[in-house]
């Protein structure tokens, strides 16, 4: 056993197919702006679309050439492809720059430690800070997330594990309550709560719109979840001698912990950010307000609308650094649940 | 294939390869043993449904004490469904529907008033397909069921040893109680779904293909398991291996469906029906001329 074999792959790209990848790209470039320059078309749009037709002529053309027409088409929608997938990311790219951009500027350790109660819109950016807005979210969705997961997880339960004549009927409104736009919600508490109960702004009022809008989210996930757990699982365990809810208590819900992790943090993913309700509800409020049930809330979609409205520069950088904030919070609620989702459960 | 030495050497010497015929000859009748408890198990008229789809017709059976039964038929002919009656799993499935009567020590599982989740303590199951709970450690596997139907005992550790032990498992895990059971190879699994089947101390235990989805070792290994545990319990096993139904039981039932509901051709002792079948379709059978 002298013989040695070192692992190749005869069908990766060859350095030289590398260079003739290159080459085409340049050349693509190349003739965008020769073709921009001599016509009468302008702006960058103009590049990007000649830049996008071009090469993937010029693929095409190569293929056909080399290898024949099926061949070519195969090339050209492969760079169709490539395209469209660029083109859904540059948005993104575009947002995170511009914010990132606006934002920096306005971030400041004191901010995370004041709030704006002795700060007027057109106070130097270092005076005065969003505390009151971040804790008034963090409340909002915490009060949100008390009344919403009891429910939403009794509701996927009831779509999986009893199945119920009412299982049609409750998974179409479920649907339709994912779709129900934020601003009905939170018109519906305050005609429904405020007005007639309350009479008066609380941070109360803005978790309660958010329930509304965040059951809908853990309810679907939930169920999507729950019916991945294999029915082999359930039937061991009534099997052994469980009723229905210890099977579903000490098995099921064991098994799906991750997924109805991931459930609930799509949920505040999914409310964190919402505004129209919020604005409508919660009274806004420069001061921390750590009793959700009296007085006004400040929130950071409040903050960033307000802040807009001032418009002094002072403001507009405030509003932009709110948005920075809200938008990392954000991102790290979505980069747990991608971890949490992906977590092996046994082993 | 993850085996331990210890398992392996017992697989090698109980595994005596030898043709079917002189398996079920060589075997001889055993004496019925007394441990086990009760007066056994009885089936009279069992028809089962699935929505309008008749699947199985009147079914007369009875399982000593202590007493080891292979069901053997082709695919599609009710052995599942059969023994999924026995255990009231049946009625889990939409549609589902059944006649006739189940006894168990005399008594009507399918009685009114019946508790049918001590019924289910009384009569456990095991699965084609190994499924140890996957959020619970090995240990905690094996004592569920006591969990689950929040049953008292005295000395959990003493069950928990006792069940793995007579499952043939004790030592291949004892040093690993607190992992998971998805690390287990596949016979280790179904073993540790028999001994989580045993914790509750059931009087018969239903298993359905128990060794279809494991390798030759690791079926010897719970074969030798079902002679040991069939001291003390009823066993109903169903198998679509013949050899295994002579290797492993005192008696078979050959099951069959000529295109409607599924029947239960001929019942005898084990050695009976694989050397002289009474009826000529079971012959074809465990001769192998169909199915």
């Amino acid at each position: 056993m002298t013989t040695t074999a070192a692992p190749t792959k005869p069908w990766a790209k060859s350095p030289r197919d590398r260079i003739r990848d290159f080459a085409f790209a340049i050349l693509a470039i190349a003739f965008s702006y020769a073709f921009v320059g001599v016509t009468a078309m302008k702006g960058k749009l103009a590049y990007a679309a000649i830049l996008i037709i071009a090469y993937a002529l010029i693929t095409g053309v190569f293929a056909f050439v080399t290898r024949g027409g099926p061949a070519a088409k195969d090339a050209v929608i492969k760079s169709c492809v490539a395209i469209g997938a660029i083109l859904t990311v540059l948005p993104i790219a575009s947002i995170i720059f511009t914010v990132l951009k606006n934002g920096l500027p306005g971030i400041h350790l004191s901010m995370f430690t004041t709030d704006m109660s002795m700060a007027t819109p057109t106070d130097p950016i270092a005076t005065g800070g969003l505390l009151h807005a971040i804790t008034g979210t963090l409340t909002m969705v915490l009060l949100a997330l008390i009344m919403s997961v009891p429910i939403g997880i009794l509701t996927a339960l009831y779509l999986t594990e009893i199945s119920g004549k009412f299982a049609g009927p409750i998974r179409f409104l479920v649907q339709a309550m994912s779709g129900v736009p934020s601003i009905v919600a939170g018109l519906f508490i305050l005609s429904a709560v405020l007005y007639p109960i309350t009479k008066a702004y609380s941070g109360l009022m803005g978790a309660l719109a958010l329930t509304i809008l965040m059951i809908p989210t853990i309810a679907r996930t939930s169920e999507e979840v729950l019916r991945l757990i294999p029915n082999d699982l359930r039937e061991a365990g009534t099997a052994l001698g469980g009723t229905q809810w210890r099977t579903v208590a000490m098995i099921v819900l064991p098994a799906a912990r991750s997924g109805l992790m991931t459930a609930v943090i799509l949920g505040i993913a999914r409310i964190a950010g919402e505004t129209a309700p919020i604005l409508l509800l919660t009274g806004g409020g420069d001061k921390i307000n750590p009793n959700a049930f009296n007085g006004p809330m400040g929130s950071l979609p409040y903050y960033i609308w307000k802040s807009f409205n001032a418009g002094s520069p002072e403001a507009l950088t405030r509003a932009w650094a709110g948005l920075l904030v809200l938008m990392v919070l954000i991102l790290i609620l979505f980069t747990a649940a991608r971890a949490l989702s992906t977590r092996k459960v046994s082993k | 294939m993850i085996q331990t030495p210890e398992s392996e050497k017992e697989m090698t010497s109980s595994a005596q390869p030898s043709s079917l015929a002189s398996v079920a000859n060589a075997k001889s009748p055993r004496t019925q043993p007394t441990k086990a408890t009760g007066t056994g198990l009885e089936t009279r008229g069992i028809h089962a449904w699935f929505g309008k789809n008749h699947v199985l017709s009147n079914v007369n059976l009875e399982f000593a004490a202590g007493s080891v039964t292979a069901l053997i038929g082709p695919s599609g002919c009710g052995k599942s469904t059969f023994i999924r009656t026995i255990n009231r799993m049946h009625e889990f499935i939409p549609g589902a529907a059944m006649a006739g009567e189940v006894l168990l020590d005399g008594k009507d599982v399918y009685a009114p008033g019946v508790d049918v989740t001590k019924i289910r303590l009384q009569i456990g199951m095991v699965f084609q397909k190994p499924n140890p709970f996957p959020s619970m450690t090995i240990g905690e596997n094996v004592l569920s069921g006591i969990k689950l139907a929040q049953l008292k005992v005295d000395n959990k550790d003493e069950l928990l040893e006792e069940c793995l032990v007579r499952a043939g498992l004790w030592n291949e895990v004892k040093d690993r109680l607190n992992t998971h059971g998805g690390s287990l190879s596949g016979g280790q699994q179904q073993r540790l779904c028999i001994a989580r089947a045993l914790a509750v101390r059931p009087q018969v235990l239903l298993m359905d293909e128990p060794c279809s989805a494991l390798d030759p070792g690791s079926t010897l290994r719970i074969e030798e398991t079902i002679r040991e545990l069939s001291d003390t319990m009823t066993i109903v096993i169903v198998t679509h291996n013949m050899q295994q139904a002579a290797r492993v039981s005192d008696y078979t039932a050959f099951f069959l469906s000529d295109g409607g509901p599924g029947e239960m051709i001929e019942v005898s002792r084990t050695s009976e029906i694989f050397s002289q079948p009474k009826d000529q379709r079971t012959e074809n059978y465990v001769t192998g001329r169909f199915g």
